[in-house]
């Protein structure tokens, strides 16, 4: 499968029929059995540790299935995680988390603790941490899987407003049929193999 | 992850959990107080010796005495005509490690004129004093002076060290006869007017006046007054009764060149046990003492050493509890591009902190507890060792200590860092 600049692609799929592992895969967060995963049209198992590493840094950004907020830090520290790691200065990185905390009206929470937001709060700032660094492609792996139906749709919303805006990539494990209606394509995975791609309407 | 973020993370993370930092750095805190301590203790009874090494005599000083074979075998020394002496038995005021027995005669001490490197050689007389009184009063005391006193500075309470070349007689008295003899405080006893009592070998008393010029700290090594050159003259002059007697002396000193090195100060020993005598510097004479000392200094590092490794597998074990309990934000920051390096300095530095904290906090506790510890041992049972301040906490070997704990604690962080910088992200993901 191919997934091009700008697209939305909605991986479908079983329990346990490998549609995370698929996500993980083209994320470079796993290696594949068979098969060839290209970046760019560049052979991914060619690059160093390094440059996987700062790929994923800066031109990735994660939405996973539980929220992975740190308890003990407030919701500022949580969201520039990745500008921390890519070794971003302390005021560059506040005006750049302030600044997509405010996108998604989270910015008079920016002091408090993770644990103090509400489930559609929490999950608004995992995207504002997978948005933060700015990157070209978003994975997300059930995004709304841990959010009331109403909830869910307001962040799904934002979400895909946000990816058009801005020309990202968004690939989206999902089992919701509502959701993957939203994708530009939906990819089917069986036993761990694509079975059929299709185009939206 | 810039270095300075990584140190921040490493902190907070090291205060999240509180009570489990808390348990392990207390386990360092007993190592590091109790090596603080063994580091203090060497350091006050190095301090002590080093003082009574001065008191003995100086550095550039060979004090020579008849080898009478006591140093090397067991048993009685077989006669020999060339170089057995009379034997004395009681050898009156004998240094310690000077072996009692043997006396020179002046051929050995013109042998003595001829060895290379050796000058001013000089036989100490030894007086046996009858007593020692104030001017004025009938209280009198037995006293001993020690035969390397006139050339020996003195570990003083008050006043001043003995003037070798003075021409008054002049002596200083430990500081417990200074009440004996109804002197007041030790300040007050400086200058007192002395008397003291020698019998001639025909029997006859006599009195010699001398002035109190110092009073000196309760000592290990050097026992007794101490009375300068013009006084132990006058003394033995007394002593002697005017009969000429055969020449014989327990102890000369010669001295030697401060400059020369080990090497050379040996080979000079080996010249002086060719002449049939036996040579000792100050250090020698004090060289069984310190390695008792060393030996104890060193048993107790040894349990300070036992308990740090107990605290390093504390280290292992906490950061390893840390490293299972976190496993999925190692994972999100591996995911998000941390590198395997940075995770393992991350947990590295945790552990180096831990270590900080542990040691820090040793240091302090032990300082807190040793000083007023030190104090009233000073005071209470150790007072007969006047001077003697038995914790000396020295701040490099503080800085040592803190050093040598926090180097501890990085390697055993090695194990749990590793353990962390090896998680994949996928499978600190899916960890439950």
């Amino acid at each position: 499968m191919t997934v091009a600049t700008g697209e939305s692609v909605a991986v479908v799929g079983r329990s346990g029929s490998g549609k995370s592992t698929l996500m993980h895969v083209a994320a470079l967060l796993d290696t594949p059995d068979e098969g060839v995963l290209r970046v760019d049209g560049q052979d991914a198992a060619r690059l160093s540790t390094k440059q996987v590493g700062e790929l994923r840094n800066r031109r990735f950004g994660f939405v996973f299935q539980q929220f992975f907020l740190d308890p003990s830090s407030s919701v500022l520290q949580n969201v520039v995680l990745p500008l921390t790691i890519a070794g971003v200065p302390a005021a560059e990185r506040r005006r750049r988390g302030m600044a997509v905390l405010e996108q998604f009206d989270l910015a008079d929470k920016a002091g408090n603790r993770a644990t103090a937001l509400s489930g559609g709060q929490k999950q608004r700032a995992v995207l504002c941490r997978a948005l933060v660094s700015g990157p070209d492609v978003i994975f997300a792996d059930e995004p709304t899987g841990n959010l009331d139906t109403t909830t869910g749709a307001v962040v799904e919303d934002e979400l895909f407003s946000l990816v058009r805006d801005r020309g990202i990539t968004l690939v989206v494990v999902t089992h919701d049929p509502a959701l993957a209606e939203r994708c530009d394509r939906q990819v089917h995975v069986r036993d761990g193999s694509v079975v059929t791609e299709r185009v939206a309407a | 992850m810039r270095t300075a973020d990584l140190v921040r993370t490493a902190v907070s993370n090291t205060l999240r959990s509180r009570l489990r930092t808390t348990l392990t750095v207390l386990a360092l805190v007993v190592g590091s107080s109790t090596l603080t301590l063994t580091t203090a203790l060497g350091a006050g009874i190095t301090d002590y010796v080093t003082r009574q090494v001065d008191a003995l005599g100086a550095e550039d000083v060979l004090v020579v005495t008849a080898a009478a074979g006591q140093d090397t075998s067991e048993g009685p020394t077989a006669y020999d005509p060339d170089r057995s002496v009379g034997q004395s038995g009681a050898a009156a005021g004998a240094l310690p490690g000077a072996g009692a027995g043997g006396a020179l005669t002046d051929a050995d001490l013109a042998e003595l004129a001829d060895v290379d490197g050796l000058s001013d050689i000089e036989p100490l007389k030894t007086v046996s004093l009858d007593y020692v009184a104030a001017a004025g009063s009938q209280d009198r005391y037995e006293v001993s002076v020690a035969p390397t006193s006139s050339i020996a500075s003195s570990d003083l309470a008050a006043g001043a060290q003995l003037e070798a070349d003075g021409s008054e007689p002049q002596l200083v008295l430990p500081v417990e006869y200074v009440d004996a003899l109804s002197l007041g405080s030790a300040e007050d006893a400086v200058g007192a007017q002395l008397v003291l009592a020698v019998t001639d070998v025909l029997g006859e008393q006599h009195e010699v006046p001398a002035t109190l010029v110092g009073v000196t700290n309760p000592s290990l090594l050097a026992s007794g007054a101490g009375a300068n050159t013009a006084l132990v003259d006058e003394l033995a002059d007394l002593q002697s009764g005017g009969v000429e007697q055969p020449a014989r002396y327990t102890v000369a000193t010669a001295r030697f060149d401060p400059d020369l090195t080990d090497e050379g100060v040996s080979a000079l020993k080996d010249d002086v046990a060719a002449a049939g005598m036996t040579g000792q510097t100050i250090a020698d004479q004090l060289g069984i003492l310190t390695t008792v000392i060393s030996g104890i200094t060193g048993v107790l590092s040894a349990f300070a050493a036992v308990a740090l490794l107990a605290a390093a597998f504390g280290i292992v074990n906490t950061l390893l509890m840390s490293v299972q309990e976190r496993t999925r934000e190692i994972g999100l920051m591996k995911a998000m591009g941390m590198s395997s390096g940075r995770v393992f300095g991350l947990f590295s530095l945790e552990a180096g902190f831990i270590g900080l904290l542990g040691s820090g906090l040793g240091v302090l506790l032990a300082v807190a507890v040793g000083t007023p510890l030190s104090a009233s041992l000073a005071e209470g049972r150790l007072e007969a060792l006047g001077g003697l301040e038995v914790l000396v906490f020295e701040p490099l070997s503080l800085l040592g200590v803190v050093a040598l704990i926090v180097a501890i604690a990085f390697a055993a962080g090695t194990l749990p860092a590793r353990a962390a910088a090896r998680k994949t992200p996928i499978d600190a993901l899916r960890y439950e």
